[in-house]
């Protein structure tokens, strides 16, 4: 019998080993997700601590109580622990444990529901900053962003001033994928003939890895980009040096964009007027005019520019 | 080498592609070979025909089921182990993105289509009318349809390894990825139509046991008599027969799509990949309750067997299993937080997905406390019961915490939902496979699989898991993602994919000493002479092992829960003796070829399919037609045992009072 339970501790000792280089390490700065840089990755961070000590709540003790049990009630000659076969009922014990579930799930819930809703929003809504649009076009396998009140694009990086909310405006010409800067925040799919919308927002200057999530096909692990949050003086900066480059993207070199293939990083003075609508409309869809007005599609907040490049998108898919 | 041959090599044989599709051609070619010669020169044609493939006898179909079922299991693992290989190291070229991208699709759908699906449905025909007091399912006819659907369907998707390619837009398969447009080969072909098949066969297995049980348990056994096992089965059964109609339309409309053009789930001309998302995921959780409620069935049997007591809180075991079953619609767009849903629809799915943790979490406490104040025996089946346990409980606490779906922003598509789901998906389903395999396999063979070669395996594998995957969910907060075939080396990704590698390794060594074992004990193992080696509480210990074909010489009255328990404890066993008097003929279902041929017509129509080839599709659809017409014509079916061949089997077991 003695053999029976060495192994286990052997174990534990293995797994409390794990679980302390776990939390040792955790503060690293490579734990991108634990060292968020935003108030939307802050937010999100808040509730992944909360859930976990939650839940933690109830499982730290269901292991030591599964320990003590299964060391107490071994099957051991000379055991003078009670042995009652035949004990299987308590209405008090199960009233507590179907109890005690439902209370953290209702904790959890409510925050969850607060969180949820909250991130919908602008996250620095209340101060007065403008914030700034940046629409995202996920490709075979590269991230086109679109400035639209800067009038520029750029190809597997973004720049962004830091304090400032930004819309990123997300859609897909090419497979769905998913748009995703863990120091930021989280993700949201890049959907063909969708538009969604995502708020980020960086406090500090850096340099900001981001990837797609969502699996695209062979070129798929090779589409990482940078979002590099600057001062306002030097975003500006940069946008106006990238303005007064000669490289443009023309409506063919969008098309050759297009095409599958793994880049590295490019910026353009200009781009073709409505770009992201036509691409967001190109193929028709079942995404109908009326979806324009509905609350809360990033169409609405899209430029008056925009919305006439839209009808006037919709007109030609609908005439292809 | 004439010139059309080339181009056949290249185009389906896939020659181009170098060493590991040469490997597999010799190795399929070798193991067929073998077979064939040993069959041959063994004289087992007729025996394997008249014994195995033509059968209708639930046991025998559970154990073809649990075969398969450990077979995929080890092409499952290969590819785990191959993927894990590439992961090691940063900038790894092991694998090129093509292959990695096969292989982490045929990984995923294997383990659940072919590995996790097999194995329960072994365990249902294995152990439900024997625990039930009944001699077969309801439509023991139906049941070899459901496995040989199964089996072509597996056969299949492994035929796309070597003819034409293997599918690559993962197990999910989301349009429009999937669709002709960025995938053109007949890899997802192979995919729609192999699972597509065998799908069939899974929800007329749902219909199957839901009625077997209905109907057909033995006089006295109410339902809440009936054993926890047979309680998690009804679970399931509801699940499959609302949650697999789902796949088989998502599957049968993007077949369309890439067949003949349909615009269901393309992104022109009015197309929606949405609606596959949907479809896909409404059947895609409650897929994971169907595999994981019946383990939740074999832990309720087995702790209670081995810690000597009656389960703890019964009606809250049954409650919880059918609130599971219940619940388990209500949360499939957790899969799709950030698609875009808004916050009242993620609020929505977010609660009830954190839900499905309270019936659960009582699960484990009702089984905590029927060890609380039992004998506990470390045999087997009772260790990956309790290893199971923390396993599951940690895996369910970060399920809990990917449910909040804010935070399921970040969680999404890393590292750290694969940890999750592999931690409930092993800890949950596998280690209740496995539990259960052992505890049932002296009721299959009569001989028990060797305790110290068990034990070995046990220790590896689950020292491997931890080492595994424990590091997965620190990469995902780390920011890596899922499905990437190689990553760089500046992340700090390196030493956990290092460290995971090496679990992963540890695991397939596990596996082969699990294999070891069985071909040990099959000589060496301890014979089970008594049918009721592990003093077991419920009825298909009062059998010989293993069962005569006929299950229950006379079919027992039950008076109480856990009644071969009852009945030891009061010294009555002698009650389920069979007395020569009151044995009657035995009515049993006759054997037939019928389902192994339509599995096979199915098979050349799905095959057809794959490669839009009109005369196999017609020829195959034309089988299966056949098959269903001779079967409508078919009146002499049956058969009664003699009362005399009835007494005499049991005489020469001794049981005959």
């Amino acid at each position: 019998m003695r053999r029976e339970h060495r192994p286990r501790r052997v174990r534990t000792v293995v797994f409390s080993a794990a679980v302390l280089t776990l939390f040792l390490t955790g503060c690293g700065p490579q734990y991108l997700v634990l060292n968020p840089v935003g108030p939307v990755g802050r937010e999100e961070l808040h509730l992944i601590v909360l859930s976990a000590i939650l839940v933690g709540i109830v499982i730290v003790p269901v292991l030591f109580l599964l320990a003590f049990i299964v060391w107490r009630y071994r099957d051991k000659p000379g055991n003078t622990a009670p042995y009652k076969p035949k004990w299987s009922e308590s209405k008090v014990l199960e009233f507590i444990w179907w109890g005690i579930p439902v209370v953290i799930v209702a904790v959890l819930g409510v925050f969850t529901a607060k969180t949820t809703f909250a991130l919908v929003k602008p996250p620095a809504e209340d101060q007065q900053v403008k914030p700034l649009t940046i629409q995202v076009v996920s490709l075979d396998w590269k991230w086109l962003f679109l400035y639209p009140d800067q009038h520029i694009a750029t190809v597997n990086y973004a720049e962004i001033p830091t304090g400032v909310p930004v819309q990123f405006e997300l859609t897909s010409d090419a497979p769905m994928n998913s748009f995703w800067v863990p120091q930021l925040g989280g993700q949201e799919y890049t959907m063909p003939g969708m538009a969604m919308r995502l708020w980020l927002q960086a406090d500090k200057p850096g340099t900001y890895y981001g990837h797609g999530a969502n699996f695209t096909g062979s070129g798929f692990a090779h589409m990482d980009f940078n979002v590099i949050a600057k001062s306002d003086a030097d975003f500006n900066g940069w946008v106006h040096q990238v303005q007064s480059s000669s490289q443009q993207l023309t409506k063919a070199g969008y098309q050759k964009l297009k095409q599958p293939s793994v880049v590295g990083t490019s910026s353009y003075a200009s781009y073709p007027a409505h770009l992201f609508n036509d691409t967001v409309w190109a193929d028709g869809g079942q995404y109908m005019p009326g979806m324009m007005n509905q609350t809360g599609s990033p169409m609405n907040a899209a430029s008056a520019s925009n919305m006439a490049g839209m009808s006037s998108s919709s007109n030609s898919a609908s005439g292809k | 080498m004439p010139s059309w041959f080339h181009a056949f090599a290249d185009k389906y044989l896939m020659w181009q592609e170098g060493p590991m599709i040469w490997g597999s051609d010799v190795l399929i070619l070798l193991v067929s070979i073998g077979i064939i010669f040993t069959l041959t020169y063994f004289h087992k044609w007729k025996w394997l025909w008249r014994e195995w493939i033509t059968t209708v006898d639930h046991k025998r179909i559970g154990i073809m089921y649990l075969i398969c079922a450990l077979l995929m299991m080890f092409r499952g693992g290969a590819d785990a182990e191959l993927l894990r290989t590439q992961l090691a190291v940063p900038n790894n070229h092991f694998l090129t993105a093509d292959h990695y991208d096969q292989i982490f699709t045929t990984h995923g759908t294997i383990m659940i289509l072919f590995m996790a699906m097999p194995f329960i449905f072994a365990l249902f025909n294995i152990v439900v009318p024997l625990q039930i007091g009944a001699r077969d399912v309801a439509f023991p006819y139906l049941n070899a349809i459901s496995f040989w659907l199964f089996f072509f369907g597996a056969m299949l998707f492994n035929l796309s390894f070597v003819f034409g390619g293997s599918p690559d837009a993962s197990w999910v398969s989301y349009p429009p990825l999937s669709e002709l447009g960025f995938d053109p080969g007949p890899g997802e072909n192979y995919y729609l139509l192999a699972i597509q098949i065998s799908g069939i066969g899974s929800i007329a297995t749902g219909i199957n046991f839901l009625a077997t049980i209905f109907k057909m348990r033995a006089p006295g056994m109410k339902l809440m008599r009936m054993p926890l096992f047979s309680w998690s089965v009804v679970a399931a059964s509801i699940v499959i027969i609302f949650a697999f109609p789902a796949l088989a339309i998502a599957l049968a409309l993007l077949m369309l799509d890439r067949v003949v053009g349909t615009h269901f789930f393309t992104i022109l001309h009015g197309g929606n990949p949405m609606m596959f998302v949907n479809l896909f995921w409404l059947w895609g959780h409650p897929e994971v309750y169907i595999v994981v409620l019946p383990a939740f069935g074999v832990y309720s049997e087995v702790v209670a067997t081995f810690a000597r007591k009656r389960v703890f809180g019964y009606s809250s075991m049954v409650a919880s299993l059918m609130l599971i079953s219940v619940i388990s619609y209500f949360v499939w767009a957790h899969h799709f937080f950030t698609m875009g849903a808004g916050a009242d629809v993620n609020t929505f799915f977010a609660i009830a997905s954190m839900m499905v943790g309270i019936p659960t979490g009582v699960k484990v406490f009702n089984w905590l406390f029927t060890m609380f104040q039992g004998r506990i025996r470390m045999t087997l089946p009772m260790l990956w019961t309790i290893a199971f346990v923390p396993c599951f409980v940690i895996g369910g606490a970060t399920g809990v915490m990917l449910a909040a779906a804010p935070a399921d922003y970040q969680y999404h598509n890393s590292y750290f939902l694969i940890a999750h789901f592999h931690q409930v998906l092993i800890g949950g389903v596998v280690f209740g496979m496995i539990a259960g395999m052992y505890y049932w396999w002296p009721k299959m063979f009569g001989f028990k699989l060797d305790e110290r070669l068990g034990r070995i395996a046990f220790w590896l594998f689950n020292i491997g898991f931890y080492v595994c995957f424990m590091p997965q969910y620190a990469l995902g907060f780390m920011g890596m993602q899922r499905r990437m075939y190689t990553y760089p080396a500046t992340m700090g990704w390196n030493t956990l994919n290092l460290v995971s590698t090496i679990g992963a390794y540890v695991m397939g060594i596990a596996f082969v000493v699990i294999v070891v074992q069985v071909v040990y004990s099959i000589k060496h193992g301890e014979r089970d002479l008594t049918g009721d080696p592990w003093d077991g509480r419920t009825l298909e210990w009062s059998l010989p092992s293993p069962a005569p074909h006929y299950n229950f010489a006379v079919i027992p009255t039950v008076t109480d829960r856990d009644m071969w328990w009852v009945l030891k404890e009061e010294g009555r066993t002698d009650e389920l003796r069979p007395k020569a008097k009151d044995i009657q003929p035995i009515h049993m279902p006759k054997n037939s070829g019928r389902p192994f041929l339509m599995g096979l017509s199915f098979f050349v129509a799905g095959f057809g399919f794959v490669f839009v080839w009109w005369p196999l599709i017609v020829l195959g659809l034309a089988g299966v037609a056949a098959c269903m017409i001779a079967r409508a014509l078919e009146y002499d079916d049956e058969y009664h045992i003699p009362v005399r061949e009835v007494q005499s089997h049991e005489a020469a077991l001794g049981r005959l009072s």
